[in-house]
């Protein structure tokens, strides 16, 4: 018998029954279907497929509940990509799997709108199950409907996640083998392991009893979103008559027969009636102790004139030392370099800042990453009166090198004529002198004495300020006591400061201490 | 006010300004600065900061708020917006504004984190699958990074595409004076976005047109808004180009190290200019054209084996010589080296 005298028979048949055949469609659902162009009042799924019901269950369950002008629906990659045809509310479709992904970018965006993502098998199980897991875990207040129906319908029959064992398709045309793809996915039952997730429930478009059931779950997972609990996740077995190669009795049958044994129906989690976890925004607390450096630095300044508070954005201002016509050179190049944990970059940015507030053009370019966690770091710091070019030194007036290798390696790229700084007593023996003067200053030990370690940076810093005159002490006092938050180091500070400038003084200029190997020009 | 800044956290302090209250990331060196200073500032302004579970899902998140009605960022470095482009290629499809920061890092594949502009022709070509376009700003200082950031946004919301910060893990990594100015954000209306209110519930954000017409005449009117920037939004910068005998082009650090390149020329006595692009899509020929009228000699220098010096080329269209000179896997060359570089073609002029 076709279809067509299929479809007539059972016409007649229920005339003969003397039943009144009624349509009802919910508001939610366009009248007609517009956007779909040709066959505006007919949908684009086939004869006996779930998504039809499906679509009903959510249409009619939102406007029960009163949502339609709140709901945006995210329609994913598959037969249910043009769910917009069909449901008028908010649409957004989404690429392939990234459904929930869209859907937080949606809620966080709009916290009052009901965000519902719709997604099949391969969208939400295959190719999106980083995006499906993360969002149930991170408990995002959206609901999601799981439509399984064990296929890929929209491409042609090809296997799915959940395609089950034994289940012929067009790429497991022996059936399905889990020693080569594996056994089906049961999503329902993975969410519902995760701490977030408020109700994970499975049910099946196999019968009118099962259908009203899913019509339950559906209205619940939506009173769940629209309460502020959280996340809800209704997986829907439903019949793919087409690519089964069964009518829709048969297909509905299908389901019952072969999908809810291996996908049993079940509320895997409801803890609707239990307190709300993560509703509550946790309070955003600022860390007191900021470096340079720190993406924190000026932090409280800048949202303080973001939130459009503040007075003026003058009143924040850096001091500007008069001093920007005194500067002895027009371009001034400072390389820092040494172990990570000795201050490198933080000397080079206080240099930095230095010269900024000096009212010079200045730049730090640092070394970064692995290099960093390997225990060596430099920096560069380009101090000039006009528009700095390259922040890159290949030949740096000065090198400030913390220790032994940083020496070896960067000594030879001083400028001729140029200044070396080297934190120790006296040079490696072996050394040969590059083309510039080298002064070795017994830093560490020197920080040392003054009661931390941590100040080795500022006494070279100390004595690359008394030597070079490039910069202000006055300023360095003046950075040190805005950039430093520790109490404690900031006395050590100065000291460190004021032992690098009297080293300079009092050993190097004056020649107090006879120690020739100490310092070479 | 100037602040000593680092050219990734500028980028977010730009976005503040210019009203952008959303972010979504995910981690990588050496983009990973923007991420956490997102994630300190943002919710400081009553904002969103969500680390995501990938840059798959990252841009993914972008097209959600943005289709919401946000301005929205994300930022990543080459393997990154490797992942991002497919969604790149949506936000486009579906005409969403949003920002993407790259700041690059070497490759192919995993390379190292060292600074390259090797993602020219994945960035300013497309990247992604279909005909769409980018904007494309290179920042060359710290400063930039936050001034371009906020045009960025205003870009995005006047075209609804995505727009692209391309910089490098040098301007990234970097800390220059930053001086930002407290301005309200012009937030644009969108009444093209679906916010879930009952004036908006008739919207539809959606990149599929099934139809062969449908998607050409959608592809058509992408295509005249392109045409439209390339005519209004070309950007580009000149130093000493007045009297150039031999023009330098290069873009973002690259631009930092020619400029020296130049001032050295000129102490030498050879009269050199700068050309940079600021945009490099819409990039900038007719100012480039103006610019290499009168020069003999043009010399392109990337961060690269040769990206940009292929628009170069088709703007200048064969009316002057274009030379090369690229470095890769993370090497900057210095200013002597492109100035000896320099000297040896001009040699070759002779």
């Amino acid at each position: 018998m076709s279809t067509n005298a299929k479809n007539e028979a059972q016409a007649s048949e229920i005339q003969a029954a003397g039943y009144e055949v009624t349509h009802s469609k919910s508001p939610v659902f366009y009248s007609v279907y517009e956007r779909k162009g040709d066959l505006q009042n007919q949908t684009h799924y086939c004869p006996g497929c779930g998504h039809g019901i499906a679509h009903k269950l959510i249409a009619e369950a939102v406007e029960e509940l009163g949502l339609q002008d709140r709901t945006i629906f995210v329609s994913p990659v598959g037969c249910s990509v043009f769910a917009y045809y069909y449901v008028d509310v908010g649409n957004v479709q989404l690429a392939h799997g990234r459904a929930p992904a869209g859907a937080t970018g949606i809620k966080r965006t709009r916290p009052d709108s009901i965000v519902i993502s719709y997604q099949g098998d391969g969208d939400l199980a295959a190719i999106g199950t980083a995006e499906i897991i993360h969002a149930a875990n991170r408990g995002e207040h959206i609901t999601v409907f799981f439509v399984n129906n064990a296929i890929y319908g929209m491409t042609g029959g090809q296997m799915a996640p959940t395609t089950l064992v034994g289940q012929k398709s067009t790429t497991s045309p022996f059936g399905r083998r889990p020693i080569n793809e594996g056994f089906p996915l049961h999503m329902a039952e993975l969410i519902a392991q995760l701490e977030a997730p408020v109700y994970v429930e499975r049910v099946a478009l196999s019968d009118n009893k099962n259908i009203m059931k899913a019509r339950k779950a559906v209205r619940k997972a939506l009173e769940i979103q629209r309460d502020g609990k959280g996340f809800s996740f209704v997986e829907i077995l439903s019949p793919c008559p087409t690519i089964w190669a069964k009518d829709p009795v048969e297909a509905r049958k299908w389901v019952a027969e072969a999908m809810i044994p291996n996908f049993p129906l079940n509320v895997f989690k409801d803890r609707v009636h239990e307190p709300v976890q993560n509703a509550v925004v946790p309070h955003h607390t600022v860390p007191e102790t900021l470096e340079i450096g720190d993406p924190r630095i000026g932090t409280q300044t800048d949202v303080h004139l973001h939130a459009g508070t503040a007075g003026a954005p003058g009143e924040q201002s850096a001091p500007v030392t008069a001093r920007t016509q005194q500067h002895h050179f027009d371009t001034f190049g400072i390389k820092v370099a040494g172990f990570g944990g000795q201050g490198v970059l933080l000397l080079g940015q206080l240099l930095t800042e230095m010269g900024m507030r000096e009212g010079l053009e200045v730049s730090w370019l640092p070394s970064y990453g692995p290099e960093m966690r390997s225990g060596s770091a430099h920096c560069h710091v380009c101090l000039a009166k006009q528009r700095i070019g390259s922040p890159l030194l290949s030949h740096p007036d000065v090198l400030v090198a913390m220790n032994e290798i940083s020496l070896r390696k960067f000594a030879p790229h001083v400028a001729a004529g140029g200044l070396i700084l080297y934190n120790a007593a006296r040079l490696p023996e072996d050394f040969q002198l590059p083309q510039a003067r080298i002064i070795c200053i017994p830093a560490s030990e020197m920080a040392d004495k003054l009661g931390s370690t941590k100040a080795t940076n500022i006494v070279m810093m100390g004595a690359l300020l008394e030597e070079t005159e490039c910069l202000l002490p006055a300023t360095a006092e003046g950075v040190l006591e805005t950039k430093v938050k520790k109490v404690a180091l900031k006395e050590i500070n100065r000291k460190a400061l004021a032992a690098g400038r009297d080293f300079i003084d009092h050993y190097v200029r004056v020649g107090a201490v006879s120690q020739p190997d100490g310092f070479a020009y | 006010m100037r602040q000593l800044c680092k050219g990734n956290v500028a980028i977010v302090k730009g976005a503040i300004l210019a009203g952008c209250r959303s972010y979504f990331g995910y981690p990588i060196t050496p983009a990973s600065e923007i991420a956490e200073a997102a994630a300190l500032l943002l919710p400081q302004v009553d904002g969103t900061f969500l680390q995501a579970e990938s840059e798959v899902a990252a841009i993914n998140m972008v097209y959600g708020a943005a289709a919401a009605g946000a301005r929205v960022m994300t930022a990543s470095s080459g393997p990154g917006l490797s992942l991002m482009q497919e969604g790149i290629s949506y936000c486009a499809g579906a005409e969403l504004p949003c920002v993407i920061v790259d700041i690059v890092r070497g490759g192919p594949g995993l390379g190292n984190i060292a600074p390259e502009q090797s993602d020219y022709f994945a960035m300013v070509k497309g990247g992604g699958h279909g005909c769409y376009r980018n904007f494309v700003l290179a920042p060359a200082s710290v400063q930039e990074m936050a001034d371009l950031t906020i045009l960025a946004f205003d870009l995005a919301d006047e075209y609804r595409n995505p727009v692209i910060i391309l910089a490098d893990g040098f301007i990234g990594q970097m800390m220059e004076p930053l001086d930002l100015t407290y301005r309200e954000a012009k937030l644009p209306d969108k009444p093209w976005a679906v916010m879930g209110t009952a004036g908006t519930r008739q919207n539809m954000i959606s990149s599929i047109f099934l139809e062969p017409d449908d998607l050409e005449n959608h592809i058509r009117k992408l295509e005249a808004k392109y045409i439209r920037a390339s005519r209004l939004e070309a950007r580009h910068e000149t130093f000493e180009t007045e009297d150039a005998e031999v023009l330098l082009v290069g873009y973002g650090i690259t631009a930092r190290v020619l400029r020296s390149s130049v001032e050295m020329a000129r102490r030498e006595g050879l009269k050199a200019g700068l050309f940079r692009p600021i945009t490099l899509w819409p990039f900038p020929k007719e100012a480039l054209r103006a610019a290499a009228s009168k020069v003999s000699k043009v010399l392109v220098v990337e961060l690269s084996n040769g990206q940009m010096v292929e628009d170069v080329r088709l703007s200048l269209d064969g009316k002057v010589p274009v030379e090369f000179y690229g470095r890769t896997g993370g090497n900057v060359p210095s200013v002597e080296e492109v100035h000896s570089q320099l000297m040896q073609r001009v040699m070759q002029m002779v």
